[in-house]
């Protein structure tokens, strides 16, 4: 009985009930915004209502709807699927979050980092000729490539604020838009925008597109592949990564290997953060800045490595996403950011920034996504929904640091009072 | 000359206004990093207003009695409720950083993440479409102001009466509620420095704890502060969608709350700054959306056109400056010294 209640706790205990705590609210909020919407919409009505919070807590396990149009739940392999491949680059952006974190750091940079992993990665992935480099290699490359990229990009107010001593935050949502301009710029006039596909001319081709490089009349054109014109100079994409029997397991879905080199890079924090003389020096500029330089600790240093790391995994969560051949990206992006990298935020908050959690929240988040996506197909809400609920689970997750405090706070009087009877 | 004037002034009002909301946050010593959701909200709300009032059809009825000032009523009104709801969404941000002595900055976060969400969530039920705009018509045709209004002739006889260049600049294609911002930016800015509430507010931001020895109740004014804030970003939401994006919302401002930010740090936290500051950046928005056809001199050639420097560069120049600017001020920074910084009552 004691040994139980102790366990319960736990400081790591606490942590995960706050977590539940904030997962429960976030969860009835939504609910109440279903509710309220169902109940001042004449179009929607309380059936749908119903359906709408089933959807929102369980969307996950949907089957669509049965003959009868009542909502059917079961094992959906193409959701389960679905979720581990979105899941993928929330996850490093939740790394990218919680390693900064540890080190003191707000790392609101998230999506700027992540974008230009995005334009290295699709720059090397599309326009490596594969007639020369083996495909293996080019994916190699192109993921480095986004890693450094990441890198570079985070560094950037890493050393703003080492040397300068401005304001990590600042420096990162500046830099956000600057990146937003950038990724507009390096694709407006490329050759990489679908000029193939007609309707698709605001995307860059897919990575597993195929493309050709073709000679017309002394000019060098770009096709799809197939093409009878001119003569074939380079052959360039059709890079996806490996499945690893993923689609297998769950038919019809985007899975791919990149969410398990995601959980890999995960375990790897893990044991830096907290299994090495590096990952301990980190920590302890975290904890206290000028306490760990008394100690000879490079506080400087270790706050332009901490963003260039936490940068790195951000422009990897791209480069997992992009090369799995599949996804598009929208080039013009100079008026908004990407949406993983802000809801790495509350992937690493709601993991307490712990990076072997990061990936079940990021698993969590996804889930919500596939939720939302249900929500739409199958009832007139949308998924939308599923954002809000992200950001009560941020809003609370801002004062659970408090909560955790209060909770341990009243135990401690308790006790104390006991003590003194 | 005259359309650089009146779309520098089209870009830079909202940015002012929305500024001045940070200062007013950040000298009460809260960092309000949901300006940009706060004005995401505040643009939904009025446009929303503007398109009820539209659907009961008093639009229409002032348009045909040929009353103009009620049709800038509505545009007033639509400004009043955004201000108002504006205030009460950064009341989430106000409660949880003063009451709960939540982290600020994820705590702003939040509410930049929970606006465009809540915004898109009830547009896709009201609209089924991703942009809610007007009922009917459009901004310019409802609410602007035209040298014709003045009696001045447009359109081919334009040339016969010559439009005098105040008229053209300030009075021609332009929004009232361009200039009653101006007027509360002003207003507002006298509040913070020339009034006793001002200084009291200010002083909570510099130094809470003696604030607080003098009988400034810190909490009252940090939550005076805030909200504030919430009524100026909101109606700078409201007024940046009414002037730029024709009336529409769509859970997305273009960054312009961040921007705003950027002035209100390149402008050191003061009004007078804060004006110039989305002057200058408010020119750079309005190059990097007109630079092709932009004539500044009026001699029919498009300069800046010529010179080939890519629109990208404008958009991202108010970034990068604002970078630069940080840092070569960091080190004299005179950002509010406890902003950021909880107040709790019992510490020394």
């Amino acid at each position: 009985m004691n040994e139980k209640q102790s366990l319960w706790k736990k400081p790591g205990a606490r942590t995960v009930q706050a977590s539940v705590i904030s997962i429960l609210i976030g969860m009835l909020a939504g609910g109440v915004i279903v509710l309220l919407a169902g109940v001042f919409s004449p179009e929607l009505g309380m059936k749908s209502v119903w359906e709408g919070i089933r959807l929102v807590v369980a969307g996950l396990f949907s089957t669509g709807r049965s003959a009868s149009g009542a909502l059917s739940f079961g094992f959906n392999g193409t959701n389960m699927g679905n979720m581990l491949f979105r899941a993928t680059p929330l996850i490093m952006t939740g790394l990218s979050v919680a390693f900064a974190y540890k080190t003191g750091l707000f790392n609101i940079g998230a999506p700027g980092q992540y974008l230009a992993g995005t334009v290295a990665t699709l720059y090397i992935a599309l326009g490596l000729p594969t007639d020369v480099v083996p495909l293996w290699l080019i994916w190699v490359l192109a993921f480095l490539g986004g890693a450094v990229a990441g890198m570079i990009w985070g560094a950037i107010p890493g050393v703003l604020k080492s040397l300068l001593n401005i304001n990590e935050v600042l420096a990162c949502i500046m830099t956000n838009w600057i990146m937003a301009n950038l990724t507009t710029w390096a694709f407006e006039s490329s050759n990489l925008r679908n000029m193939v596909e007609n309707t698709k001319s605001g995307y860059i081709y897919k990575t597993a597109f195929l493309l050709e490089d073709r000679l017309v009349d002394g000019v060098v054109k770009t096709f799809g592949a197939g093409a009878a014109e001119g003569t074939l100079v380079h052959t360039r994409g059709g890079i996806a990564t490996l499945k690893m029997g993923l689609d297998k397991l769950f038919p019809g879905s985007q899975a791919n290997g990149g969410i398990l080199i995601a959980a890999l890079i995960a375990v790897l924090v893990y044991i830096l953060m907290n299994k090495t003389t590096f990952g301990f020096q980190l920590r302890a500029c975290g904890a206290n800045r000028f306490a760990a330089r008394y100690a000879g600790i490079k506080d400087k240093r270790n706050i332009v490595l901490t963003m260039a790391i936490a940068g790195a995994l951000s422009g990897m969560g791209a480069a997992l996403y992009y090369l799995s051949g599949n996804p598009e990206l929208y080039w013009s992006t100079y008026q908004s950011l990407p949406g993983v990298g802000f809801n790495g935020i509350p992937v690493a908050l709601l993991a307490s920034c712990n990076p072997i959690g990061v990936i079940f929240t990021g698993m969590f988040m996804s889930m919500l996504n596939i939720n939302g996506l249900q929500l739409t197909n199958l009832t007139a809400y949308n998924e939308y929904i599923t954002d809000v609920i992200i950001s009560v689970i941020v809003y609370l997750s801002a004062f659970s640091l408090v909560i955790k405090m209060w909770l341990n706070r009243s135990k401690a009087k308790k006790a104390a009072e006991k003590e003194g009877k | 000359m005259d359309f650089l004037i009146r779309s520098t002034l089209i870009y830079a009002v909202p940015l002012m206004i929305v500024a001045l909301a940070g200062v007013f946050s950040e000298r009460s010593g809260i960092i309000n990093l949901a300006l940009e959701g706060i004005m995401i909200f505040g643009a939904f709300v009025g446009v929303l207003f503007v398109r009820l009032v539209q659907q009961w059809g008093w639009f229409d009825a002032a348009k045909a009695a040929g009353n103009f000032w009620s049709l800038q009523g509505f545009a007033f009104l639509g400004m009043l409720i955004s201000a108002m709801l504006g205030s009460l969404f950064s009341l989430l941000l106000a409660f949880a950083a003063i009451n709960l002595r939540a982290d600020q900055t994820i705590g702003g976060t939040a509410l930049n993440l929970m606006a465009p969400a809540l915004v898109l969530f009830l547009v896709q039920l009201i609209t089924n479409q991703s942009t809610m705009n007007m009922y009917t018509g459009d901004a310019a045709g409802w609410f602007m102001l035209k040298k014709s209004m003045l009696g001045y002739p447009s359109g081919p006889k334009a040339k016969s009466v010559p439009t005098p260049f105040v008229v053209s600049a300030f009075l021609d294609k332009v929004y009232l509620a361009t200039y009653l911002c101006i007027v509360i930016f002003v207003v507002m800015s006298i509040i913070l420095y020339k009034t006793r509430f001002g200084l009291r507010l200010r002083s909570c931001g510099e130094n809470p704890q003696a604030a607080d020895s003098l009988g400034i109740n810190v909490y009252r004014m940090r939550y005076a502060g805030v909200l504030i804030s919430g009524t100026l970003a909101g109606l700078g939401g409201f007024v940046y969608a009414l002037t730029t994006v024709n009336c529409s919302a769509n859970g997305d401002v273009a960054g312009f709350g961040f921007l705003a930010l950027a002035v209100m740090i390149f402008g050191n936290w003061k009004p007078l700054n804060i004006a110039g500051a989305a002057l200058l950046f408010g020119l750079f928005k309005c190059v990097a959306a007109s630079y092709a056809s932009l004539d500044i001199n009026g001699d029919g050639i498009c300069l800046l056109k010529e010179i080939g420097v890519s629109t990208n560069f404008y958009r991202l120049l108010p970034y990068m400056v604002t970078l630069v600017v940080l840092a070569f001020t960091s080190k004299s920074s005179r950002a509010p010294k406890a902003e950021g910084i909880t107040y709790d009552k019992g510490q020394r």
